[in-house]
């Protein structure tokens, strides 16, 4: 069986069945055939009765702290877990039934895993920002719960064989004393609750003692995956199932006129065309249907509000009131040590706004009728959306159920969040289920893009070389965002049914810091990063400014692997290899020279070591100044201030005629805590490496006047299979002592620094704006001195 | 809407609708497949590959009329979960996918270059995938498994 539909077959009948008429838990796992429903379904349920009660509101919270909502026992030994954070892709659901079955001391093959069913898991949030292993496999949710478990099912043990804990061992799932005595988990606690909070002080398996953590572990879903049988959001069917399409507006700002019904009357299969404010879309019996209905239905839209010109967008952000101003680091020295510097470098730096691009365009089904509604979605944001989509739908949370099924990778928000909007509002206008898939255009025109950047670097050095003092200072736009419980209109769908985006809270001049923060990796890595005494930087620079400026932006924003983080540490990590290149440093040693964090200088030296890195300044002596240059670049970063360690070596060869860059060999070094799955870890790496290879070198969303121009692959490039990818190389350093860390995006953030870094060094050309496409780099190479 | 026969993985299907409707819509929506995947309709990503007459084609642009009759294989018509055929137990091997909504295009165009060119050099199976996309990028295991069965072919 697909592993990722086991919710569904618990649920979809039983559930509803059970809220209805009060079932026992016993009957319900009779009449379903899922032998475990777990302890916390029948809570849950218990709170679905009382309507009106505060417990009925929400899922959230109430759950959290309980161990049943968490953990249960089968009558046959097995073991069933509830986790909010959902597999997208990058390997989690295995790693999560790891982590289950290794403090449990069960085979792997024994642990069931519902994920992400707001009818179902605990509320974990979203399911992003690299924060799925901080959150769940530390001192904390998932993880504890296991660890509870694990002492609560000593404790009995011990109370029914007479014998004291720590004379008990713990296998497959059965507690043996030193006396011979045994006892199994399924006749200690099978199909009963364990009634007991978490709790905070738990012992947890040390991953020296780990049989099942921290090996690689085949992803479970991959062999359905391969055979074509795997149920992907998109392959939901639901019984009387109808097809939406919607209609988008034609350009940025532009508002509806009218819709002409009759323009697709006769068109076969057609149901209906739905109208609420300005988003449209219509009902057809099959999507192909739907699809012809969409592109012939007449809509007249206004005009846009009209886009300023894609060549001075930089200039334009630089420019734009009003501005939210933040200081997230300001040791108030900087100008005085600027002034008093025997040397001051500047660069500035560029970013496109970039598009997440899923390849498979967006779906989502929805059942919307008698008041309620049920979602199937590739959310990473079950919870939230559930909150949200009550608010799109003019109904009570209590009333939507939220049910996760993976998509095409989304690297962020993609469109899975407003085509659920999409979804739930054309089956609410025809009260049958309605599937509805974006089109191409539709999913890349909309979605909400990664955010577009300009930084201004300046750094003071003194008569040896050695920065004294940083001062960052960036501007980027931003509009919608993840909806959250109560922002609908943060994506396109809520926006055209009626609801604003979250307001801009414009503000200037940017108030001090209080905490330091670095999420967004806008403090580079070599200063103290000081706040109100405390230092958590993990460099020795101490004086320091880091002002931000958030503007309105043109286009919805939102979350793309490494928000802000990439577009940071390509401009703090390309400063400092110019930095490093005009007091004649290597740029290894130059860095190693300002950090202090011993975890961050070790994955330098790890992957500069790996990688047989040479130590000289760049760029490379001898450059001839035709023909392919090869050379290399290194970046580091501790990921949002506090979330992975990662260091790349970037070599590549630069045609030096076309331009053309070929990125030959990525040597990456990681830390993030004890490894769950090191094979789940390396393809993390290098697929977001590559990734960072791809946005680095070709991707840029791109407009006219109007609208939106980068509409399918053609207009928006991508590196395709044919693409010559470099040789990756992986160093995991595993810190079997340290919390456990995320991995998912380390990479990314570094590529677009090491590649310009070892694009200077064979050539000695510097490109400060992403995408490094050939052009630039021609322009750059031509510039050279 | 117009009665034809489509002959998928090895099974034939008495169908009545629109001749124009894109392969692709047939074989999830009547038939129920998951296999082939809506992409971008567009023929550019390859999400919704399948193997007509031993060439792989793309479902999304291709109207069903035009393959009536022929003998349609889709990824499910290669292996089972249980028996994968040679390139998907290559790519399990491998590991080599993320989401893996994209791997129907890679291992059937991968498949149908090689079962026809089972003697490829590397640049020549390269440019078979060159319309092919994994936003997850995670080529290089992909091009590993593809290596591997072309071994397979080879031997």
């Amino acid at each position: 069986m697909n592993p990722l539909e086991v919710s569904k077959e618990l649920t979809s009948d039983a559930f509803g069945a059970l809220e209805k008429t009060g079932m026992s838990r016993r009957q319900f796992i009779a009449r379903s055939g899922a032998l475990i429903v777990g302890f916390s379904m029948a809570g849950l349920t218990t709170q679905l009765m009382a309507p009106g009660s505060a417990a009925a509101q929400r899922l959230d919270g109430a759950g959290s702290s309980r161990l049943d909502s968490w953990i249960a026992i089968g009558a046959d030994g097995s073991v069933t877990a509830y986790t909010g954070k959902c597999e997208l892709g990058q390997g989690l659901y295995t790693a999560q039934k790891q982590l289950i079955a290794e403090e449990l001391s069960v085979p792997f093959d024994r642990v069931k895993l519902i994920q992400c069913d707001t009818a179902l898991t605990p509320d974990q949030g979203t399911t992003s920002g690299a924060q799925s292993h901080p959150t769940n496999f530390n001192q904390k949710n998932l993880a504890l719960a296991c660890g509870t478990a694990r002492e609560a099912l000593l404790q009995k043990a011990s109370a029914q064989l007479g014998v004291s804990v720590d004379r008990l061992a713990v296998k497959d799932g059965v507690i043996r004393a030193t006396t011979g005595k045994s006892v199994s988990y399924a006749e200690l606690v099978g199909d009963r609750t364990f009634g007991v909070a978490l709790n905070p002080g738990a012992k947890r398996r040390h991953p020296s003692e780990w049989v099942i953590l921290g090996k690689p572990v085949p992803r479970e879903e991959i062999p359905a995956i391969a055979a074509g049988q795997f149920e992907f959001v998109h392959n939901v069917r639901v019984s009387g199932m109808l097809h939406g399409q919607v209609v988008r507006p034609p350009a940025v700002g532009a508002k509806l006129v009218s819709v002409e019904d009759a323009s697709v009357l006769g068109v076969p299969g057609i149901v209906k065309v739905v109208i609420k404010n300005n988003f449209v879309g219509v009902i057809a019996e099959k999507p192909w249907q739907a699809l012809q209905a969409a592109n012939k239905l007449k809509v007249a839209w206004t005009p846009g509000t009209g886009l300023p010109r894609q060549r001075d967008f930089h200039e334009y952000l630089r420019n734009q009131k009003p501005t939210r101003d933040t200081f997230v680091v300001n040791s108030k020295d900087v100008d005085e040590k600027l002034a008093r510097a025997a040397r001051v470098v500047k660069a500035t730096y560029l970013y496109p706004y970039q598009m997440h691009g899923s390849v498979g365009s967006s779906c989502a089904v929805a059942d919307v009728k008698d008041g309620k509604a049920t979602i199937w979605s590739a959310t990473q944001a079950i919870y939230p959306l559930k909150d949200s989509m009550a608010m799109v739908l003019g109904l009570t949370p209590e009333n939507v159920r939220v049910i996760f099924r993976m998509g095409s990778g989304c690297y962020g928000i993609n469109g899975a969040d407003t085509v659920s909007y999409d979804a739930a509002l054309l089956s609410q206008a025809v009260g049958k289920p309605v599937r509805a898939q974006l089109t191409r255009k539709d999913e890349m025109a909309w979605e909400n893009y990664g955010f577009a950047f300009v930084i201004d670097q300046r750094a003071g050095l003194d008569a040896d070389g050695t920065i004294i003092t940083w001062d960052h200072e960036a501007w980027s736009p931003t509009l919608g965002g993840r909806p959250g419980p109560n922002n609908p209109g943060n994506v396109i769908t809520g926006f055209l049914a009626g609801f604003q985006p979250a307001a801009f809270a414009a503000r200037t001049p940017a108030p001090d810091p209080t905490d330091f923060s670095n999420g967004s990796n806008a403090v580079p890595s070599y200063v103290t990063g000081c706040v109100g005494g405390r230092c958590e930087g993990t460099g020795a620079v101490a004086s320091q400014r880091v002002l931000t400026h958030n503007v309105k932006s043109l286009f919805w924003t939102g979350p793309l692997r490494s928000p802000g983080r990439l577009q940071n540490t390509f401009a703090h990590e390309s400063f400092m290899d110019e930095i490093a290149t005009l007091v004649k440093a290597d740029p290894v040693d130059y860095r190693l020279r300002h950090l202090r964090d011993p975890r961050l200088t070790e994955v330098v030296k790890s992957a500069a070591k790996a990688a047989n890195w040479e130590t000289r300044p760049s760029p490379r002596p001898g450059i001839r100044r035709i023909g392919v240059a090869a050379g290399r670049g290194i970046s580091c970063v501790l990921y949002e201030g506090d979330n992975g360690y990662c260091a790349m070596v970037a070599e590549v060869e630069v045609n030096q005629d076309t331009g053309e860059i070929t990125v030959t060999r990525l040597v990456i070094a990681s830390d993030c805590g004890p490894i769950s799955n090191p094979d789940g870890l390396r393809n993390q790496l290098e697929g977001g490496a590559l990734h960072g290879v791809s946005r680095t070198l070709l991707e840029e969303v791109t407009w006219d006047d109007q609208k939106v121009t980068s509409i399918d692959w053609s207009t928006y490039p991508s590196l395709f299979l044919s693409a010559n990818v470099p040789k990756i190389e992986t160093v995991l350093i595993n810190r079997s002592d340290g919390s456990t860390m995320g991995a998912g995006e380390t990479a990314t953030t570094v590529a677009a620094a090491a590649i310009a870094n070892a694009v200077f060094d064979a050539t000695g050309a510097r490109v400060r704006q992403v995408p490094i496409t050939r052009e630039r780099v021609k322009t750059a190479l031509d510039s050279r001195a | 809407m117009s009665g034809l026969t489509l002959k998928v993985n090895g099974q034939s299907h008495s169908l009545d609708l629109d001749p124009e409707t894109p392969l692709l819509y047939v074989l999830g929506d009547d038939l129920g497949l998951r296999g082939p995947k809506f992409g971008c309709g567009l023929g550019q990503c390859g999400a919704c590959t399948v193997i007509v007459k031993g060439e792989a084609i793309r479902s999304c642009i291709t109207p069903v009329a035009a393959v009536a009759g022929s003998e349609i294989t889709t990824i499910e018509g290669l292996g089972t979960i249980e028996k994968p055929h040679p390139i998907q137990k290559a790519f399990i091997d491998e590991q080599a996918m993320q989401c893996g909504f994209c791997i129907n295009g890679v291992i059937m165009t991968a498949k149908a270059f090689l079962d026809r060119n089972p003697k490829a050099t590397d640049a020549q199976m390269r440019r078979a995938m060159s319309g092919v996309l994994c936003r997850c990028h995670a080529h290089v295991r992909m091009i590993r498994a593809i290596k591997r069965y072309a071994q397979e072919v080879k031997a």
